[in-house]
């Protein structure tokens, strides 16, 4: 017995089948659409290695089941922006050389994005504040607060 | 000249490494992905390189370009980079002419993997005299072409040509383009982090380093940054693939009496593989693995309690029979001097079991088609991963093919080497393709640990204040409880639940400084294992093994002793100090604007939030760090933020002095979280530190707000590495400038809150 879930991710409509209605949503992406990104990290929505936007909103993609995101519009990594069409914190991050192993990326980059969007100009601690509880495992958390900041400033 | 698949690969690989230019940024995409893809594309058998053949290493394209054959790996840190630097310099190239292929077992000459932080100290040496040699070698081949000695030749970015008759030339493409060099060089006959080349060309002069010195980006970023296919182990795929999920047991050392395979039977695809105590779930879609993973139901034996009480460890470590005692170090007389000390000093210090905790747990991806078992994996050293899997299968090591990926994190001997050999397994039991990833208890609770220690510390002062009697003891689980590697399957987790013993190296060590103290007594114990196999605090290597329980202890000793003689610490550091110890030390401080003063709280004692500086200086393997903290710390909630650093950094010739600012930043970066954070809880039958709220790590909230580096570069000292050292000097440092703040000593790793309260309530 399977469900049909239509997902739209970056932009393309998906079609797929699943045989749980509650899997989370990660798992359709990585799984079943074939997309490199998000990451899995935890799968308890502790580390934001998985997080997407769904409509607009970071979130931890590893916990959220696919049954709630039906019609959501959903955007990676990959679907913010591209090597000819980057987002400012995408340059900013190839600029200041942020991510060691970086396979914390998704979180930091897709929570900043949407922390961008509601304050264009954060101070140093609306930086931190908003991006607190999201891990990096390299310590390169300050070279993330660099980017975040030129980011905001493009 | 023939031109072979291998060399055709390799073209073909240089048509892939296209740079792509776009309008808002120049990436690179120097695909991986490509490499790799290609590798297993060429579908025959991967035989061992040569290491006496230059071809190993080094290859020129027809379009003149190089691509170099790396058999270490690049952790983020920018090693490859690095190694294309070396290359370019002595091809008299640019860096970004230069490929670098890593981590292929097929491809490159075992180099070791990422070790030691040897990557350009061990690694940058076979790769710069093999460039050394292929340049000698192309300028014998232009001197016949252009019919001009060599001696009235010159190269510059890879074109050979008559000095003062610029239009006679040759570039490299023309002369060798395509084809093997044919050279055989001296090659000292070892493998792994020792492997050496010579041939007879000198390597340039440090003073006429051009590309070495400066600092082209790295090469991973934008497929990072812009999620590319195929970056991360996570992200291989082949068709017919299964996914996998290991079941670990509920209680260390615990094994299944049954499996209720009734348990996972509304799963759809459900396949579950036991063998002895190994229990590992498979299904075609990964939701289905996890799901049955997390349903499986399992008999497991009874265990008895094979841990101390939580509390109780450092009594415990005391306590047990000593397994291994090895003096280290031994000058003069300690006992005599001790005895006409004018003062002594005596201290004892502890440091918890840490975990790896990578960012995502480990990964692996494991086919076996015509013979050959493709092995996509993480970890750091694939060339043992393949020889592991093919000792655990019993295969030969030319038909286990292992092609390293980045994976989530990799910072030693972490989760990885158990994915690929589970992943080896699994795919030889089923018949089919398998990946496996692990939850994130794998990570954090099933990873080798970097053990737990305890040191004690006793020295004399003279009446001048001068050390002249010091005695430094840790015991501890050895570093190695398992190898650094997976090359023997006894020391995967697997290999024991299946009924491999451990079989532990007595391993610690002592700390690196150079300080003048004529009469010494350096020396270290190990205890054995809690367990004989398959335990959750098993031990190995963990970035800069052992390196930050011993200079934490031996830091803060110094520091008491500085205070013992009524001294300022910088100034009492550099009275035992010289010559470049002495200056990273001067560096440090000055860069911080230290204030030269006995330690100790200053101001109101009752204040709620106190500040206070602390220095830290250590080697490691010809590398100096000296590191200046300063902290707050709220004597309300014992809450310690690490505000601000400045780092003196040593390591011989600076190749990259952009990347390795980034090492470094992020070594302090760990290690402060290591120091104030990081400790793996247990009760007496399983470590209960699963996740991150049960092993916190720094938050961004609580990182830095400057990490100011010098970095003294020495371009006639061959490099010494920076992989590691600047994580050791982090916990002395903070746990110095905790007792300027504060006048109170912490003894006992990591500072949390709860701890720095009650150690403030004394």
């Amino acid at each position: 017995m399977t469900t049909e879930f239509r997902l739209v991710v970056d932009g393309k409509t998906h079609t797929i089948r699943v045989d749980d209605p509650h899997m989370p949503l990660l798992y359709a992406l990585r799984d079943e659409l074939g997309f490199s990104n998000p990451h899995f990290g935890c799968g308890l929505a502790q580390c934001g290695a998985c997080t997407v936007h769904v409509d607009g909103q970071p979130v931890r993609s590893c916990i959220t089941p696919l049954s709630t995101v039906k019609g959501a519009k959903i955007t990676t990594l990959a679907g913010l922006g591209t090597p000819e069409h980057p987002h400012p914190l995408q340059t900013a991050y190839v600029e200041e050389q942020v991510p060691q192993c970086g396979y914390c990326i998704n979180g930091w980059i897709m929570t900043a994005a949407a922390l961008l969007k509601a304050t264009p100009h954060p101070s140093d601690q609306q930086i931190r504040d908003g991006l607190a509880g999201l891990k990096c495992r390299c310590g390169t958390h300050m070279a993330i607060i660099r980017a975040v900041k030129r980011a905001a400033q493009a | 000249m023939t031109i072979n698949p291998t060399t055709l690969l390799r073209q073909d690989l240089t048509r892939r490494g296209v740079l792509k230019g776009t309008g808002a940024l120049v990436v690179s995409f120097t695909a991986p992905a490509a490499i790799a893809n290609a590798a297993t594309a060429a579908g025959s058998a991967p035989k061992r390189l040569d290491p006496t053949q230059l071809d190993s290493y080094l290859a020129i394209h027809r379009d003149g370009s190089a691509t170099a054959f790396f058999g270490k790996i690049d952790g983020g840190q920018g090693t490859d980079v690095g190694i294309a630097q070396i290359v370019a310099e002595e091809l008299d190239l640019p860096a970004s002419r230069v490929a670098v292929v890593m981590g292929d077992t097929a491809l490159t000459i075992d180099q070791g993997g990422a070790s030691g932080s040897f990557g350009i100290t061990w690694g940058g040496k076979p790769m710069r005299n093999a460039a050394a040699e292929a340049r000698q070698f192309l300028l014998g081949l232009a001197a016949k072409r252009l019919k001009t000695p060599v001696e009235k030749l010159t190269v510059a970015n890879g074109v050979v040509s008559v000095m003062g008759a610029p239009a006679r030339k040759a570039t490299y493409g023309q002369l060798i383009g395509g084809h093997f060099f044919n050279v055989t060089m001296k090659w000292n006959g070892k493998m792994g982090n020792a492997l050496d080349v010579e041939g007879t060309a000198q390597p340039k002069k440090p003073a006429d380093y051009k590309v070495v010195g400066t600092s082209p980006k790295r090469r991973d970023v934008a497929h990072k940054v812009f999620a590319q296919p195929a970056t991360y182990v996570t992200d291989m795929r082949v068709p017919g693939m299964l996914h996998a999920r290991v079941v670990r047991p509920p209680t260390a050392g615990a094994v299944p009496n049954s499996i209720d395979e009734s348990s996972v039977k509304a799963i759809p695809g459900v396949r579950i593989v036991h063998k002895d105590g190994f229990v590992a779930v498979l299904a075609d879609k990964e939701w289905n693995a996890v799901r049955a993973a997390e349903k499986l139901k399992i008999a497991w034996s009874q265990t008895a309690a094979v841990f101390p009480e939580p509390a109780a460890l450092y009594d415990y470590i005391r306590k047990a029979p000593t397994r291994h005692r090895k003096v280290e170090k031994q000058t003069g007389s300690f006992d005599q001097a001790i005895a006409g000390a004018a003062k002594t000093v005596t201290a004892d210090y502890e440091w918890p079991f840490q975990s790896h905790a990578s960012m995502g747990s480990a990964c692996a991806l494991a086919e076996i088609k015509n013979g050959t078992l493709t092995l996509w994996t993480g970890s750091q050293k694939p060339h043992y991963a393949r020889d592991g899997v093919a000792a655990l299968l019993e295969m030969p090591a030319e038909k286990v093919h292992a092609i390293w990926r980045t994976g989530p994190g990799s910072y030693g001997r972490n989760d990885a080497g158990d994915a690929a050999l589970e992943a080896a397994f699994l795919a030889k039991t089923v018949g089919r393709p398998v990946r496996i990833q692990g939850m994130r208890p794998e990570g954090i609770a099933w990873d080798p640990k970097g053990p737990a220690s305890i040191h004690h510390a006793r020295a004399g002062l003279d009446a001048a204040g001068k050390i002249i009697a010091y005695q430094f003891e840790s015991k501890g689980f050895s570093r190695l409880e398992i190898d650094s590697s997976e090359k023997n399957p006894g020391d995967s987790i697997l290999g024991q639940q299946m009924g491999l013993k451990l079989s532990p190296t007595d391993s610690f060590g002592i700390p690196d400084e150079a300080y003048d103290i004529p009469n010494r007594l350096m020396a270290w114990e190990t205890i054995a294992p809690f367990l004989d196999r398959a335990s959750p605090l098993r031990t190995s290597h963990l970035r800069d093994p052992v390196g930050p329980q011993i200079h934490f202890a031996s830091e803060s000793f110094i520091d008491e002793l500085a205070h013992a003689a009524n001294a300022d610490p910088v100034a009492f550091r550099l009275q035992h100090l010289k010559g470049r110890d002495a200056a990273a030390v001067k560096a440090a401080a000055e860069k911080f604007g230290w204030d030269p003063r006995v330690s100790g709280p200053r101001g109101d004692p009752k204040a709620d939030v106190v500040t206070g500086r602390g220095i830290a200086y250590v080697k490691r393997l010809g590398t100096i760090v000296a590191v200046v903290a300063e902290v707050e710390v709220d004597r309300r909630s014992g809450k310690v933020r690490a505000k601000r650093f400045a780092v003196a950094h040593d390591c011989g010739c600076v190749v990259n002095p952009a990347l390795l600012h980034a090492t470094i930043e992020g070594n302090i970066v760990q290690a402060t979280s290591r120091s104030l954070w990081e400790e793996v809880r247990f009760d007496r039958q399983k470590v209960t530190s699963v996740d991150w709220e049960t092993y916190p790590i720094l938050d961004i909230t609580d990182a830095p707000e400057k990490v100011d580096i010098v970095l003294l570069n020495h371009p006639e000292i061959p490099p010494t590495g920076a992989g590691e050292p600047s994580s050791r000097p982090v916990a002395g440092a903070l746990a110095n400038a905790i007792f300027d703040a504060t006048g109170v000593r912490l003894r006992r790793a990591p500072f949390r809150p709860e701890q720095v309260k009650s150690s403030l309530a004394t």
